[in-house]
């Protein structure tokens, strides 16, 4: 038997791309089933179908770049990327939505900038900002939770995916987008006044929330990702919360946990913040592009148009994490710090 | 007037600029002439490398430098922010193992020929004596082999040896585990030995 | 309790090292032949001092060092040598390298006078003395780098040791040769480090050893109990026991980048080459074997053997049970930093510590590689604080300033980057490739720098040659001109013409010479050549005027004009000889003018005769090359009759002794010339 030459190490770690994607699919788990819970099949309909366009849609870009079709696959990066898009979109949204979105960020925002890897931008994001920006009425229908309005069985989810023209959908706003409405009643009144508030956010939402925390936990127990970014981030977003809560008063953005606990919070610091191909690398600049990302958001979310900004915030701070690695490069072995001028 | 203090901030600040940041290169004839490898071959058809930079300032193509090979024109290329064209043949073809010249010395005449063609001074001798080629100091230009009466110069190429053997860029398309380069190169001669 | 610090990064691999340890440390035996590489340390390869066919003792020097930073190399025992030739060595590029080759005779004789120089209070020698036997010895750095134990000890004069470290780290799983020693040697390393103690002289000595070798720390504290030497104990992380991550656990101190440890007041040495200077010092034996583990799932009983160096790795896997068919690749060291070796039979060299032949569930051969996702595990893991994701970003698009700019040069390609990537990216091999091409790149310049500066040396060596030779005509020129003005000096009244032709001609030649630099070399020759014609035509028309006046220097204008004349010839010479190497790119003006004939007479008739000869050249140019010689050799040889008659004529009117000289050159030079036209005319021919 010929004797193998190659490099070192001989040894390798138990890691594996295609187990981080798979860890990070299960770790959305718990928020599905609580996003099912609240707002029905809508949600599980959509990641359903909208993980056969992506699939289609990598293998098509793949064959189309001559690479082996079947070993990219298997990385799952293009599940990942419908997953997390499919739970940022409204659940009961129409198939072409859907469709649309998934290719923009296969397509757009990965492939064309050539795989897996060298993405600037976070395809999730990107697919998500394209559809806002094409569609805001299809982008803002919101179901209402359960408890608040009827939750749609899995027929009617069906119905409302694949003939979206029969399907007469119930809507109504979400809390992050009646709290930037108003600005007359003191936030005690608003919640009394209003149904979709609970006891820190809006019903369900607060309850997604924490799923999608606990899944982010797991993956941090995993090693997945680091802390900082996400930390960074919920911290930050905090802090400006508490700075403007004003009390409580009409004119406050909010409390602080209701930040935390409300929209794609929780799911943007541990799904989307945490996306180790558009983030800063260096664990200094993971700080420094989190904490950014919360300012961001609760900047967007008060003063901005739109009903969540963890999108936008993001896409943002994909443009800066080249600049924010270059000078957080950590001092190497053997140089004194500020030595090397970058 | 807003207008007016504006234009005159950042032109006072672009002014800062251009003197804080002012960049001190040598002229750029001698920035090409020091991506040039120096052998003075003359491949490229000027009379030594310096001639052929200032012939490339002057708009001449990057392309005919063979012993400077695709790494010259890619360092040319992005020096003068031109596109990287592959190299001329007519000029010669690139071989990435340096040469050196050997005389053949007891078939040398001392005819000085040579040496006098040699653009670095690396030949050694006398007339009606042997002729040497100081082997570090050779780079490998081939204008010796020419002028020889008794066609006694070789260009001998440097092989592959444990001391100047290294590792291989592994290939990143690849989906072959990554072998060294010795295998890959034995792979490769072995399918053109086939075709 | 000392302080203990921690290093950036850093893996925890699974160690496998309880496999190899459950048996002592074995003689391995004298294989039948034993290669012996020439080169098993870095710096210069040693030069063998035995002969094909020579018997050789165990322990006999058969080859010595060259240069400073090298070492001998010994017989590891008795036989004969059977040959001195490139054998296949412990390589990864599986190039062969010069080995001396002996047939052992199964005697393991020492050479006789071997352990003369043992001496155990080697407290009384001096250093320097120390220093040589531990090169005698052959000791080279045994953990694997294999530097010369002796360089690495002679620290710069000047400098102060304050630490001195023994490595008994052995971080790389699997390996556990030195684990195996500490337990069973201890006392021999104990009594190395009491010698490069003394040789150094630090203020305190650390033997820094992992916790996962609980019996070799035992061991060691045991045989340190009544010493100043003190035994630390850190914990386990890959790769502590690179000497800069061992420096920074035992003393907080980083070594600058490109320095050496002994900028910051520290010497590393291996546990193993204590021991071997022990041996070389107080046994007086050389460097002939060493503890080897020998481990993984394809030999059946993994142990550490103690193995004569050059004993072939087939020899030394069979004694361990070793299962070829599940063997998928053979591995010099450990599973981190190790090399696969080429081939079963290169032989076991100094730095061989470990022989790692595992099977391919052991050590899965490497999947292919997957697009980076810069997840930052490696930039996490990186011992040397660096950014793997982005060095391999550069490296790919060989970006080398960038791989520069983030100090590529520090990276200890310990593997740990690549190990934990989940990508299953082959960094490594990125770094080591662009090191290498880096430093050829490097090189490289510095050679084409080289060439530039000679280049340069040469073409102004050149010139000043021209110049010089410009220099001297010119000077030879004003020496005629001085002895022309003597002449009219003495003459009657024609002193103010010359005078003022010779100011003509100074003005003319320094604005020639000024404007040489400008004009080009044809424009240069062309006027040399109109300028020395009209010379030539004044010289003659004041000739014939001083013969129709009867004035006596005529001999001296005689002179000049024949001077005139040969440089005209040489002017002419120097154009046509320009015209003809530019022939190809300037081939129509191929018309130079033929020597006027050596006449006295009116100047209309030289000049007439000049563009005879022009409008001959002219003719013959047009001719082909034989017809023009033949031709040439006939107006030659109608030239030197007509000389020789005019010769003949002078001397028969007794003529002044000048112009029978120069009418004497002149047929000469005819001479010569004919001849050089007959062979020419011979030469085209035969052709």
């Amino acid at each position: 038997m010929a004797l193998m030459r190659i490099t070192s190490p001989h040894a390798h770690g138990p890691m594996s791309t295609q187990r981080v994607m798979q860890n990070v699919l299960l770790a959305t788990v718990p928020g599905i089933v609580v996003l099912t819970h609240f707002f029905g099949f809508g949600t599980l309909v959509n990641i359903l179908w909208g993980s056969v366009v992506a699939l289609a849609c990598e293998a098509l870009a793949l064959k189309l770049r001559g690479r082996d079709v079947g070993f990219y696959l298997k990385d799952c990066s293009a599940l990942v990327t419908a997953f997390l898009l499919c739970i940022a979109l409204p659940p009961y949204a129409p198939w072409w939505l859907i469709a649309v979105g998934i290719a923009s960020s296969i397509l757009l925002a990965k492939h064309f900038y050539g795989g897996l890897g060298y993405n600037p931008f976070n395809p999730a994001m990107v697919g998500y900002v394209v559809l806002l920006i094409s569609f805001p009425l299809q982008m803002t229908q919101w179901a209402p939770p359960r408890g608040v309005g009827e939750v749609p069985g899995l027929l009617e989810a069906l119905q409302a995916c694949f003939m979206p023209a029969s399907y007469d959908a119930v809507t109504m706003a979400t809390p992050l987008d009646v709290l930037r409405q108003n600005n007359s009643l003191l936030l005690e009144d608003l919640w009394k006044e209003t149904a979709q508030f609970g006891r820190w956010a809006g019903i369900g939402w607060e309850w997604v929330n924490i799923a999608f925390l606990a899944g982010g936990a797991w993956l941090l127990y995993q090693r997945i990702f680091t802390w900082h970014a996400p930390v960074a981030m919920l911290a930050s977003l905090a802090l400006l919360a508490a700075l403007f809560y004003d009390g409580g008063s009409s004119a406050s953005g909010g409390s602080p946990l209701f930040h935390l606990l409300s929209g794609a919070t929780m799911f943007g610091a541990f799904f989307i913040v945490t996306d180790p191909v558009t983030s800063a690398v260096s664990l200094r600049g993971r700080l420094i592009y989190g904490a950014l990302i919360g300012v961001l958001i609760y900047t967007i979310r008060v003063r901005g148009n739109y009903p969540d900004a963890v999108a936008f915030a993001v896409l943002i701070m994909n443009f800066a994490a080249p600049f924010i690695d270059h000078y957080t490069q950590p001092r190497t072995y053997g140089h004194k710090r500020g030595e090397h001028k970058p | 007037m807003a207008l007016v203090g504006l234009a005159a901030v950042f032109g006072a600040l672009l002014g800062f600029a251009a003197i804080r940041f002012k960049t001190e290169g040598n002229p750029i004839v001698d920035q090409i002439n020091e991506i040039l490898p120096q052998t003075q071959c003359g491949q490229c058809g000027y009379p030594g490398c310096k001639p052929y930079a200032e012939a490339i300032a002057g708009g001449d193509r990057i392309n005919k430098c063979p012993p400077g090979g695709e790494a010259g024109i890619q360092a040319l290329a992005d020096l003068l922010d031109l596109e990287v064209i592959p190299l001329d043949d007519e000029h010669g073809e690139e071989d990435p193992r340096p040469a050196v010249a050997f005389i053949r010395e007891d078939e040398c005449i001392g005819c000085t020929k040579c040496i006098q063609a040699c653009p670095v001074d690396a030949i050694l001798g006398a007339a009606k004596q042997m002729h040497t080629v100081i082997a570090s100091e050779c780079t490998g230009c081939d204008l010796c082999v020419e002028p020889c009466p008794v066609d006694c110069i070789d260009m001998i190429r440097e092989e592959e040896s444990l001391q100047n053997w290294h590792w291989a860029l592994p290939n990143p398309v690849s989906r072959q585990v990554e072998i060294i380069a010795t295998d890959a190169a034995q792979a490769t001669s072995g399918q053109d030995r086939a075709a | 309790m000392r302080k203990i610090f921690d290093f950036h990064g850093g893996i925890h691999p699974p160690e496998n090292k309880h496999q190899s340890v459950q048996r002592p440390i074995a003689f391995a035996g004298v294989p039948p032949e034993l290669t012996i590489p020439l080169s098993q340390h870095i710096g210069a390869p040693a030069v063998p001092v035995v002969e094909v066919g020579q018997r050789v003792f165990k322990g006999q020097v058969i080859a010595q060092p060259k240069g400073l930073v090298s070492v001998p190399v010994h017989a590891s025992s008795s036989g004969t040598v059977t040959a001195i030739e490139d054998r296949l060595v412990p390589h990864i590029s599986g190039h062969s390298a010069p080995c001396i080759v002996i047939a052992t005779d199964g005697k393991d004789e020492w050479l006789p006078d071997i352990g003369d120089s043992a001496t155990p209070d080697f407290e009384h020698i001096d250093k320097p003395e120390l220093l040589e036997r531990i090169r005698a010895a052959g000791i080279a750095g045994m953990g694997g780098a294999g530097f010369p134990s002796a360089v690495k000890l002679a620290v710069k004069p000047g400098v102060q040791i304050e630490t001195l470290i023994l490595n008994g780290t052995e971080c790389e799983p699997y390996i556990t040769a030195d684990d195996v020693l500490m337990r069973e040697r201890a006392a021999q390393i104990i009594g190395g480090a009491r010698i490069l103690r003394h040789i150094i002289n630090p203020q305190e000595t650390l033997l820094g050893i992992e916790d996962n070798k609980p019996e070799a720390l035992a061991a060691m504290r045991a045989a340190v109990a009544d010493t100043d030497l003190q035994v630390v104990e850190f914990p386990t992380k890959y790769p502590s026991g690179g000497e800069k991550q061992l420096i920074e656990i035992l003393t907080g101190k980083q070594v600058p980048s490109g320095g050496l440890p002994s900028d910051v007041g520290i010497v590393c040495q291996n546990m193993g080459s204590a021991a071997a200077i022990y041996d070389a010092i107080v046994l007086g034996r050389p460097l002939i074997s060493r503890i080897t583990t020998v481990t993984g799932d394809a030999v059946r009983e993994p142990r550490n053997f103690e193995v004569l160096i050059g004993t072939p790795m087939r020899y030394l896997l069979q004694q361990a049970g070793y299962e070829a068919g599940k063997n998928n690749r053979l591995i010099m060291g450990g599973p981190m930093m190790g090399f696969t070796v080429p081939d079963h039979a290169v032989p076991v060299v100094k730095t061989t510590n470990c022989l790692l032949a595992p099977t391919e569930a052991e050590l899965p051969t490497p999947p292919p590689a997957q697009a980076c996702i810069r997840c930052g595990l490696c930039a996490q893991a990186c011992p040397a604080s660096l950014l793997p994701q982005q060095m391999f970003w550069f490296a790919q698009g060989k970006e080398f300033d960038k791989l520069e700019e983030h100090n590529l040069f520090d990276c200890i390609e310990c593997g740990a980057c690549s190990y934990v990537c989940p990508s299953n990216i082959p960094l490594v091999q990125y770094y080591r490739a662009s090191k290498a091409e880096i430093l050829k790149l490097r090189r490289d310049h510095e050679k084409s720098e080289h060439s530039r500066l000679r280049f340069e040396a040469r073409q102004e060596r050149l010139e000043r040659a021209e110049r010089e030779k410009e220099e001297k005509r010119a000077a030879r020129k004003q020496a005629a001109e001085a002895k022309a003005r003597e002449a009219s000096s003495a003459g009657s009244g024609e002193q103010d013409p010359i005078a003022a032709a010779i100011e003509r001609a100074k003005a003319k030649k320094a604005a020639q010479s000024a404007g040489e630099d400008s004009s080009s070399e044809l424009e240069k020759l062309e006027k040399a050549v109109v300028s020395t014609r009209k010379r030539l035509d004044t010289a003659l028309a004041k000739l014939r005027e001083a013969k129709d006046q009867g004035a006596d220097h005529i001999d001296a204008l005689q002179a000049g004009v024949d001077k005139t004349q040969a440089k005209l010839r040489a002017a002419e010479e120097a154009l046509n000889a320009y015209q003809l190497a530019n022939a190809s790119t300037n081939g129509q003006n191929d018309a130079g003018a033929e020597q006027p004939t050596s006449d006295d007479s009116a100047p209309s008739a030289a000049q007439a005769a000049i563009e005879r000869a022009l409008a001959a050249r002219e003719a013959e140019a047009a001719l082909p090359p034989q017809e023009r010689a033949r031709a040439n050799l006939e107006k030659l040889q109608q030239r030197l009759a007509s000389s020789r008659a005019k010769l003949a004529q002078s001397r028969d009117a007794g003529e002044a002794e000048k112009v029978i000289e120069a009418l004497e050159s002149s047929v000469e030079r005819l001479t010569e010339k004919i001849a050089a036209a007959k062979q020419q005319l011979q030469d085209l021919e035969s052709a």
